[in-house]
């Protein structure tokens, strides 16, 4: 079936292409200029008139010139109070005065972009117009805007969406870490002011912030690394494990492996945090204290939460790991193993050679989005201890990672713009990561040959 | 071959075996415990932890019937909150996630490939990130302490790690299938509903379930939108049972939580595989 479309598209193809050369056979305007379409495009709508496009040309200016009477005020004075901030202290609230701010700038940029287009179409059209292409119908034209412009309505609502729930909290949250915004210079109460990099350089020089932020990343990162690469290792061993011809009832084990992956994480962290429980926690009171005579402070000692932590990122995190490698080990040929036997290979050898690189060719991005998942795992720093044990002298708990960490600066210490500066550090760690881990990816790959 | 190699191998065999199957049953013990324990919880009549044991003295369902009986409990009013969120994000994500891929797959249009590195970077940072503007946003346009208002946002946060999802399995269907309908006579929107739709059912149905089962586990922003007790979801409500004095409801959170833990983890089960591959491919192609 499919190579006869295949050559019907084609044939379509050729009849195009013979259109189109009809319409290049067509008389040339050569005089009429593409320059002269642009420059009176800079009142929009005047170079598609010019370009004889009369009713496009109309729409257009319409469209610009009611978006200016209805909007001018606003994103004038939005773009205003974005630089002002509000000047009536008690009366007027500059966090209202960023958003509207953020607002307009967004209206700005679009507005600016359709600007650009709108030039670009009309030396678009004006040379065609010169090579001899005559103007279609207004039906044409119709079809034409509505073929182009189909995508456009099908990204619109998702791209509107986007820009309200993701861009805009972003940017606002990016331009709160310039302002002033702590606990004692809150809006509405006061005005917020422009500080530039003072949150920046407060966190690297005042020798609270500083200390508070470099035990924070150190242990993000070795909860990262440690927690992920324990889960890998685990799920490793019970995946080859459990692939043993010799073991029986496969499923059944399977399934019970991946069960900590089908329980909500949530009701399992709570369930672990009243286990490890210092002082009625199942885990001190009926396995430490009859084995070994005495408690650990789980929840209190630094160390031991650490511990605590990874082994419950371990529990929650193999059995995801677990089956992707499963999925793999049941796909590799026996030959190889065959092969290998025949030379007398190791099993040590077998697994390194044949077993390890498999697994790893197959879930090497997959391992990855493990790392960055851990990276900002908030739910089990903060369900499981809430950060603490609570260190002397900074703003964060000993097993705060940098999200939980600016959770707790926002809605624990109200250290608003301080927040935000973490952020955008934790933001351009984050996306650092991702350039160079979809540079690598496959789709990143196709994208560009396409 | 000697006469002793053979029997050194079996016995040598059966050690091996032994000490898999002990190590597989170890796992089974450390995966059961906490689950069991959190059961046993669960039928504990007293709301006290201390010296409780995994299995009660005297177990009643008493937690049980205190959610769904006593007047003062807000379990059922939780649930009917969580199902509305679910099944609206399902719906109206699926659907948007849908057409945006569609565009994105099939359509060479300007900004075509910003709009693709601003989705690989958008889906990057935790939505937790932009909390505070989240609330300060929701609260200007007066849907704090709303269900439209949760809705809204996890909509709008899932589409660029979704569109990702259904893009790149949009990628992987002949073209050529779109070109002959167009050649037919079919519009876009007939191409995109009637051929590419049905085709990409199955990402779609991961997507639609992803969507679905979120509201149920995530109780960190429903906490930020939601302040009145009525309004909660069963994740935020539960929560609240031990955030609020912890020893006191533990076991009504046990309760609770292994009624919401069961549904959920029955269907990760039984459909484990589509779940897993959903995901795999998902990270895979970008």
């Amino acid at each position: 079936m499919i190579p006869s479309l295949l050559e019907e598209g084609k044939a379509l193809a050729i009849k195009k292409k013979q259109a189109s050369v009809q319409k290049h056979e067509g008389p040339s305007h050569s005089n009429h200029n593409p320059k002269l379409a642009m420059l009176l495009s800079i009142i929009p709508g005047f170079g598609q008139i010019y370009n004889k496009r009369y009713v496009k040309g109309t729409l257009i200016f319409i469209l610009f010139t009611a978006f200016l009477i209805v909007l001018f005020d606003y994103l004038q004075t939005g773009l205003q109070g974005l630089i002002s901030l509000g000047e009536v202290e008690r009366q007027d609230d500059s966090r209202l005065f960023l958003s509207h701010g953020i607002l307009a700038l967004i209206l700005s940029v679009f507005f600016i972009i359709f600007y650009v287009i709108n030039i670009q179409d009309a030396r678009h059209d004006a040379v065609k117009i010169r090579n001899g292409w005559r103007v279609t119908g207004i039906m044409d034209g119709f079809r034409n805007a509505w073929d182009t412009g189909f995508p456009y309505v099908l990204v619109g609502p998702g791209l509107l969406l986007l820009i309200f729930v993701v861009l805009f909290p972003l940017l606002f949250m990016g331009f709160l870490a310039f302002t002033n915004y702590t606990l004692y210079n809150s809006p509405p109460r006061s005005l917020l002011d422009w500080v530039g990099f003072q949150n920046f350089i407060n966190l690297f020089t005042i020798d609270e912030w500083r200390n508070t932020f470099v035990n924070v990343l150190s242990w993000t990162i070795v909860w990262t690394l440690v927690a992920t690469t324990l889960s890998i290792a685990v799920a490793m061993f019970l995946a080859i494990l459990t692939n043993d011809k010799r073991i029986r009832f496969k499923k059944f084990i399977r399934t019970i492996f991946i069960l900590p992956w089908a329980v909500p994480g949530f009701v399992t962290i709570i369930i672990f945090s009243a286990l490890f429980n210092d002082n009625f926690g199942a885990i001190n009171a009926d396995i430490i204290e009859p084995l070994f005579g005495t408690t650990i402070p789980w929840l209190t000692n630094a160390t031991w939460t650490k511990i605590a932590l990874i082994m419950i990122q371990v529990w929650l995190g193999f059995p995801y790991i677990y089956a992707l490698f499963t999925g793999v080990l049941q796909g590799i040929s026996n030959d190889w193993y065959e092969a290998a036997e025949m030379d007398g290979a190791t099993r040590w050898q077998k697994f390194r050679n044949i077993t390890f690189p498999h697994l790893m060719f197959a879930t090497g991005p997959l391992l990855i989005t493990q790392y960055t998942f851990n990276f900002n795992n908030f739910n089990i720093i903060f369900l499981f201890n809430g950060g603490g044990p609570p260190v002397r002298g900074q703003t964060a708990g000993a097993t705060d990672i940098l999200l939980s960490w600016i959770y707790n600066l926002t809605f624990s210490n109200s250290q608003f713009s301080m927040a935000a500066a973490i952020s955008i550090i934790l933001g351009i760690i984050v996306a650092t990561f991702a350039f160079f881990q979809f540079r690598r990816s496959r789709s990143f790959k196709e994208e560009e040959t396409y | 071959m000697t006469g002793k190699k053979p029997i050194s191998r079996k016995t040598k065999n059966i050690i091996e075996l032994t000490i898999m199957y002990l190590i597989i049953g170890i796992v089974f013990v450390i995966i059961a415990y906490p689950l069991l324990w959190a059961f046993g919880m669960s039928l504990n009549p007293s709301s006290n932890l201390y010296g409780a044991s995994i299995i009660p003295e005297n177990w009643s369902f008493t937690h049980y019937q205190w959610l769904f009986t006593d007047p003062r409990s807000n379990y059922l009013i939780w649930y009917r909150n969580t199902l509305i969120v679910a099944f609206s994000v399902s719906l109206i994500g699926t659907l948007l996630v849908g057409l945006t891929a569609y565009a994105f797959s099939r359509y060479r249009f300007k900004g075509r490939t910003y709009g693709i590195y601003a989705f690989l970077l958008l889906q990057m940072f935790p939505v937790l990130m932009a909390m505070v503007s989240l609330y300060i946003l929701l609260n200007t346009i007066n849907l704090l302490d709303t269900l439209l208002g949760l809705i809204i946002i996890y909509v709008g946060g899932n589409i660029p790690m979704n569109a990702f999802l259904v893009k790149g399995y949009f990628d992987t269907l002949p073209r050529e299938l779109d070109e002959s309908a167009k050649m037919d006579g079919a519009g876009h929107f007939r191409i995109f509903f009637q051929i590419l739709l049905p085709l990409a059912k199955p990402i779609l149905a991961v997507v639609a379930l992803f969507n679905f089962m979120n509201p149920f586990m995530d109780y960190i922003l429903p906490r930020i939108v939601l302040r009145s007790p009525e309004n909660y979801t069963l994740a935020l409500g539960l929560f609240n049972f031990v955030n609020d004095q912890f020893s006191n409801n533990f076991t009504r959170f046990a309760a609770g939580a292994i009624l919401i833990a069961i549904p959920i983890a029955t269907v990760y089960l039984f459909l484990q595989k589509y779940l897993i591959s959903g995901l795999a491919s998902g990270a895979t192609k970008g």
